[in-house]
This record gives structure tokens, sequence and C-alpha cells, in this order.
């Protein structure tokens, strides 16, 4: 039988007290594309920099290809056999192709002054041969996420490795890009090329890989091939939970109400066409739509970070200024950022300084913010929120992905919002955060506000009363609580909706019969 | 001195997870570490000289501190709101000349000024000017959206230019009284410009500390796209603070005036490095939203130390631009790990 691409066997890995992997196991076969899966802190991160040299582990051992593996620093040994794709581009932007492909090695054996002739048309044999169809003058940051995902493989390929691990890779792709990434890694794999795939997406798991390992609290706890386990089984071996408990959708408790936010003949040139849109309390609306499709800048622009070109907003009939934060605040809109890296979080400064970031000028009198209440404020918030954190004076890098976007969260939530707009509220965050924050959302529909998730992640649009869905800036298509998955994925990908006809769509998207298409939902 | 950045250490209250980088505790004497720094010079300087431990002279060190601490505070306030302002360095000079230009009589004196305003009108301006070049720093950074770093360069050029030029490039030495009096009193037996850079620096803590918009500057400083998403109006702010750098900047140059009777050619030429040194030193991030007061003060405190202990120590004049440019950065490596914090 041919020797695994890599074996890991017995891996232990501590941080002072805190064990990050506990006799960890993982068998990668040539060709496979296997799966590694679990929450966040399951100890993903910490195998993966075993496995590629960064960290050296505390016991264990890890063979490539039946040798054992290089000697801890031996970088040069460690590229030859694994290399691993991060979630953040390790390519440097104002470089061309040609140069990220052979950063640090331009000369060929031998030569001293850099060839840029040769350099290229190495590079161009090097693409053509992995059939990546990039032109190795061009700039990095002239390229889509997913070409510079594909240089990055190429790069790892040149150096020899026959395993390379990718990090959520298409947490920054939309559905083409994702497409066109799974295209390339089932070519590769038909070269023998194998693969570890790090992923949040369990479709893309089972779409993609043959293998699937899961880890959970640092320890490994299932292998399995992809085929013949449920999804349910899958989740469960995640969470540690029972299996068969059905992913409940909830959808609004009680009838709609009011409206609480209303924009009409909203645009922004170049993202959205004037458009309509009413939500109203009790209800979560989806605002569904590929990456490039304008529906974030209608998020962006109903919190006030964008200035629309025309169309007035109203909360709960007041009209509120367009393009101001400060006066979308004030009216009642609360914000989630799409990446709370970006423009989420002050990553230096504690919990609690990020959690009342919108609320500084309720914590005291006269402009004052008086240290004591906002620790009081910031402890409610992780009180209600179930935020897991060591108190409200952690600096908020500390925290887990899951529990980061908590805090974000908590601080749209922090003034009482009328709507709540959240850009991919679940935006990289294990299974268990997302049905928490996703729970958030629907309570506070329940409470009585609106909301408006803007993410075109089938997740998330879930627990939607109604969604819209937007493609090229246009609201295409309305779908109401007797929606598939499929129909929704066919509107955001511009195809002609399956589902309600354009008409009712059209009416829905207009908020004329909201109420009509998400009556009778009460579960 | 008063409270700073970081709200008071919540740590305590639960035990904090031993993660690899997590030292609890720690954090809350990062504004410390340059105490002992401090203290070992004391020592030096006692065993250097018997005239370092005179009243004349720590009072000397610390009268000498407030015009650096001033330039100093104002520039810490921009560099935690991730912005930089090099042209502070010749607001000290150019404020108090214009100021100056502007009340002086026409004739009877070395300096022809323009006798438009009243003498008692000199500080108010003198202020305004300082106001202004900040506001103009902030039009060409926030507004036209030049790179901050040469654009303020440009303006310390720029600005140094119209001193000399409208100075005729002497000193400006016949300073009206009220002009100096800042500098020169003193007050319960301490210059005067002590107890107001005292005060300065603790209005400044307590509102980083303990006011929503002093709080803001950490936010705007450590991710300005966050803080804009949260509502907080961050090119306002920024725009408001550049203003305070300046007219902080004036006052310094109004104590300087005092303080020496004079405004020199060359008032504040070549600060900004020590400037920049010490908000470094003291803790302040050069990246934003980074540092406290606090720490930019012991940063001053130690540069004046070092020079005073260096004069007393009857250093050679000729070599004091070399031990000062080292101190500088021995002081930054050692501020670096008892910090126990990487400077970027």
């Amino acid at each position: 039988m041919e020797q695994p691409v890599v074996h890991a066997e017995g891996i232990v890995k501590r941080y002072g007290p805190t064990v990050a992997l506990d006799g960890a196991r993982l068998t990668v076969r040539p060709g496979e594309a296997h799966a590694l899966v679990g929450r966040n802190g399951a100890g993903k991160s910490t195998l993966v920099s075993v496995l590629t040299g960064m960290e050296r582990p505390d016991a264990g051992r890890v063979a490539f290809g039946g040798e054992p593996a290089p000697g801890w620093g031996d970088t040069a040994a460690w590229q030859r056999r694994v290399a691993c794709v991060y979630q953040k581009s390790m390519t440097v932007p104002e470089l061309t192709v040609a140069e990220n492909l052979y950063l640090n090695r331009f000369q060929e054996a031998g030569g001293r002054a850099i060839r840029w002739r040769a350099l290229r048309e190495r590079a161009r044999r090097l693409l053509a041969e992995y059939g990546v169809d990039v032109d190795p003058g061009a700039r990095i940051r002239e390229l889509g996420v997913e070409q510079r995902q594909f240089v990055e493989i190429a790069r790892a390929l040149s150096f020899g490795a026959r395993l390379i691990v990718l990090d959520e890779p298409t947490a920054r792709l939309d559905a083409a890009g994702i497409a066109r990434l799974f295209g390339k890694l089932r070519e590769l794999r038909a070269q023998g090329v194998a693969f570890l795939f790090i992923s949040h997406h369990l479709q893309e798991v089972y779409e993609l890989c043959d293998t699937v390992t899961v880890f959970r609290d640092a320890r490994h706890v299932l292998t399995a091939p992809v085929a013949g386990l449920a999804e349910d089984a899958l989740v469960a071996a995640m969470t540690g939970e029972a299996a068969g408990a059905p992913r409940t959708v909830r959808t609004a408790a009680g009838p709609v109400g009011e409206p609480v936010l209303r924009a009409e003949g909203l645009a922004l040139a170049g993202q959205f066409a004037p458009l309509d849109l009413t939500i109203r309390a009790g209800e979560v609306v989806g605002l569904a739509g590929a990456t490039a499709s304008g529906n974030t800048a209608i998020g962006e622009t109903l919190a006030g970070l964008r200035a629309p070109d025309a169309g007035r907003i109203a909360v709960r009939g007041r009209p509120v200024r367009t393009g101001s934060v400060p006066h979308a605040l004030a009216a009642g809109i609360g914000y989630v950022p799409e990446d709370r890296h970006r423009e989420g979080l002050v990553p230096g400064r504690s919990v609690a300084e990020n959690a009342t970031l919108t609320v500084t000028d309720q914590l005291g009198p006269l402009g004052t913010v008086l240290p004591s209440r906002t620790r009081e404020f910031a402890r409610r918030m992780i009180a209600s929120l179930d935020i897991r954190t060591t108190g409200p004076g952690q600096p908020v890098s500390g925290l887990s992905g899951g529990n980061q976007q908590k805090v974000v969260i908590a601080r749209a939530l922090a003034r009482e919002p009328a709507v709540l707009v959240a850009v991919r509220p679940t935006n990289g965050v294990d299974v268990k955060s997302k049905e928490a924050l996703l729970g958030v959302v629907r309570q506070v529909a329940d409470g009585g506000s609106g909301a408006l998730i803007v993410s075109d992640e089938l997740d998330d649009l879930r627990v939607c009363d109604r969604v819209l869905a937007v493609f090229h800036g246009r609201i295409t298509a309305a779908f109401g609580p007797g929606r598939r998955d499929h129909e929704l994925v066919a509107a955001m990908e511009g195809m002609a909706a399956d589902g309600p006809p354009a008409g009712e769509g059209t009416a829905a998207a207009h908020g004329t019969d909201g109420t009509d298409s998400t009556e009778g939902t009460a579960s | 001195m008063t409270g700073t950045a970081s709200p008071p250490a919540t740590e305590a209250a639960r035990p904090a997870p031993a993660g690899p980088h997590h030292r609890p505790g720690l954090a809350r004497w990062r504004d410390f570490s340059l105490i002992p720094v401090i203290f070992v010079l004391g020592v030096i300087g006692f065993i250097v000289s018997p005239a370092f431990l005179t009243r004349d002279n720590l009072v000397g060190v610390i009268q000498q501190s407030t015009e650096l601490g001033l330039l100093v505070l104002g520039e810490a306030l921009i560099l935690i709101s991730g912005r930089m302002d090099l042209s502070l360095e010749s607001t000290i000079g150019l404020a108090p000349v214009l100021a100056l230009w502007l009340v002086m009589p026409a004739h009877g004196s070395r300096f022809a000024g323009l006798e438009l305003l009243p003498t008692w009108t000199a500080i108010p301006l003198c202020l305004a000017v300082g106001a202004a070049v900040g506001a103009t720093n902030g039009f060409l950074i926030l507004a036209l959206r030049v790179n901050g770093f040469i654009a303020t360069l440009g303006m310390l050029t720029m600005l140094r230019g119209l001193q000399v030029g409208i100075s005729e490039g002497r000193s400006l030495v016949d300073v009206p009284d009220s002009f100096a009096y800042l500098g020169r009193a003193d007050w319960l037996g301490v210059p005067a410009a002590v107890w107001i850079c005292l005060a300065l620096f603790a209005l400044g803590g307590a509102a980083l500390g303990y006011f929503r918009h002093g709080r803001a500057l950490y936010a705007i400083g450590g991710n300005p796209e966050a803080a804009r998403a949260a509502g907080i109006r961050v090119d306002r702010i920024t725009w408001i603070v550049l203003a305070i750098g300046g007219v902080l900047a004036a006052f310094a140059g109004i104590l300087y005036t005092g303080h020496y009777g004079a405004v020199s050619a060359g008032q504040g030429n070549g600060w900004i490095f020590q400037v920049f040194a010490a908000a470094v030193i003291g803790g302040i991030g050069l990246k934003g939203g980074r540092g406290t007061l606090f720490g930019a003060l012991t940063g001053v405190l130690t540069l004046q130390l070092v020079i005073n202990v260096m004069t007393l120590g009857g250093v050679p004049p000729l070599w004091t631009q070399f031990l000062n440019g080292m101190i500088i950065i021995v002081a930054l490596v050692v501020s670096r790990y008892t910090s126990g914090e990487k400077q970027d």
C-alpha cells in the first residue's frame, strides 16, 4: 500500500497550562482531499502549525511519505513536503506573479544577477504545468482572491510539496470563485496532490472532500469517509452533542407589526439601483446576494457608512439623515459590519471598551465615561450574549472568533436599536457560535425590533422570515418562509428564479404585502 | 498623576487564562516601566555630582521639561489617534514671533512690528496661530488626503522659513512683560510653567481616561474603520486633535519665550526628534491606539534627566550630541524590555 503523504500520531502541544493538542492524529493519503473540521479552539490551527513545521510538538511524531519529519527549523526541508495557504494572503501585493512565485530564489543555481526574462519564462512554465491561467507579469493586487490562492498553491507545488493545507480558502470568495477554486483543486488531485481542507462550511466539505477528520477540545474525535456520513452526525461530532436533534429554524414568534424601517428610492450609483425596502417589527428580513451584488452596499448605506445618491430612510416613521453613522445610530439603526477585523474591533482594547463604543454618551454625566459603568454595562452584555471571556478587561484580540463577533453584535445592540442591520453576521465562526449568533438576531426581532441580515450564507438566511435576492444591484426576487435553498441560490446567481413569479416578488420587495408573505409562520 | 488610558484594570476580577502571551497584572505596570530608569538616573546623578540633588538643579530640570513636555503632550494625543505631526517644532518658534510681530510697536525698538493689535492680545494670538497651523495640517491630511508625514515635514520647513523671514533671522529680545509672565513667574516657589504643564497633563489624562471624546482617540488610532462604523466622527475628532497639538506647541512657545526672555531664531529647531523619542520611550505606539500620557511624561523626564546628568558630569560639549543620540537609543531598548512590548 502507498505511504500516506502525512501521518501524525500522538501529537501533544501545550501552551502553558493550556493543552492545545492532546494525542492528536491525522493521516492523509496521496491525492486525497481531507477535510479537517472542528469548532474554534478545537486545535485545528495548532495541528496545522505542527504539520507545517511552525511549531514543535511536545510529544508525538510526524512522518511524510513514510519518512520522519525534517528537523525543527529546517524551513527548506519542510517547504519541500507541505505548504499552507492561509486565510490571509501570503503574497506581496505590489510584486508581479513571477516575483511572488520565486520570491527569494530569483536566480537559477549559479547565477548572480536576476534575469527577468528567464524568471518570467520559468513562472509561465510553472503556471502552465498546473493549468493556472494567470499572467506572470501581472501584479498580485490586480488578481482576484482565488487567483492569488492559485499562485500560492503553484508556489507551494514548485517547492515539491505534495500536501497543501487550505485554511478557510472560501471565506472571501463568491460562489463563482469557489466553483473555480474547487475545479482547480480537483484537477490537482488527479495529479496526485493531497489537500487538507479546513472549513466551517460543511456543504463544501461534502462537495469537495472524500475523508473528514473531526477535532474537538484538542482531541481527535472521528475520521470517516464523507460519503455516508450524515450532516447531523458530523455536527454532533463537532459539538459533542447527541445526534439527531435537527437544527431547527425558528421564524417569527408572533405576527409582525408596524414598519420599523422604511427606505424609499434608495440608490447608489455603481452599487445598487433605486429600491424600496420595508422591515417590520418582529421580522427578520434577509438580503441575499453574492459578493459583488450590491447587498453589502445596501446594508452599509442603511447604517450611514455610505451616502446614497437618492432616496430616503425612515425609522419608526421618522426620517433619518443619510450618510451619517451618528444619525443612523441615534435613530435606532444598529449595525454589524461585514468584517469584524477591518471594521468591527479595535484589537488592542478591552472587551468592555469595544462593546460600549456606541454608547459612550450613556456611561456618565457631561461627556464622561465612568469605568465602573462601562464595566457594569459590559458585564450585562457578556452575560446576556454569553460571551466567553475572563472579564470585561480582557483585550478583545484574546477572544475566539465567535466571541469576538458577539462583542461586535453586543455593540450594535447596546443602543437597543429599532432595527438591526447585520452584514454576514456569522462570517468565520464555528457551527455552535453560528447558531448562537443567529439566535440573538432572532431574539432581537422577537423583542419587537426588526432585523436585516445581509448575507450570501444559506445558514444565515435560514432564520429569515422572508428573503430578498439581490443581483447586480437590483432586488430580483422575494421569498417567503416556504422557500427552498436551491431557489435562493439560483436567484443569487442571477438565474431566473423558479420560485414565486416576479410580480409577487417585486411587490413583497416594496413592502406592500410584506405581511402576507410572513403570515402564518408562527412556530 | 492622573489615571490615564487603560481603564482601571479588571484582570483581577477573575483569574486570567494562562495563554502564552498573557501575563496577568503586568499590563497595569506598563506605565511605570520608566520609573526604575528615572531612579537609576537619580543615583548616577548623585554619584556624578553633589550639585545634582539640590533643589535648584531639580527644579531647573523640571522647568526645562515643561516646554518639551507640552510638545510631547500634543504629539502623544496625535500619535494615539493614529497620526503624526512633525511641524510642532516649528510652531513653537513661529507662533510667538507671529503674535509679537502683530502687536509690537512699529518704531522705537530693534524689532519693528506692525502694531495692529493691543499688546494683551499677544497670548491669544499666539495660541490662535498654533490652532491655525494644526487646522492646516488637518486640512492637508484629512481633506486632501495627502501623506501626513511629508505634509507636516513640509509644514515644518515652511513655517521655520516664515519665522526666519518675519524675524529677519534675528532673535526677538524685547518681549512684552505680559507675554513673558507665564514662563518667568514662580507660583508657590515653583515655576508657574511646571504647574501649568502638570495641570495640562492631568487634564489630558482625564480626557483620555474618563471622557468619551478622549477615549474615542484610542478607537480612532486602533482601528479607524471600526470607530467610524461605531458612530465616532473620526475626521472631525482627528482634526480637533491636530489643532490642539498646534495650540499646545504654541503654548510651549509662550513658556519658552518667557523662560529665556527672547524668541531665538532657531527656537525649537531639532526638537521633534526628542519629542518622538520621549513619546516612544514613554510607551506611545507610533501606529496609533496605544500609550498613556503618564508614560509620555515619564519619557520626557527620563530624557531631561539624562541631559542634566551629562552636563553635570562634565561631558565635553563637542561630545554631547553623540551621547544624546546614543542615550536615546539605549533608553529605547531599555523601555522596550521593561515594558515587555514591541514598539512599532
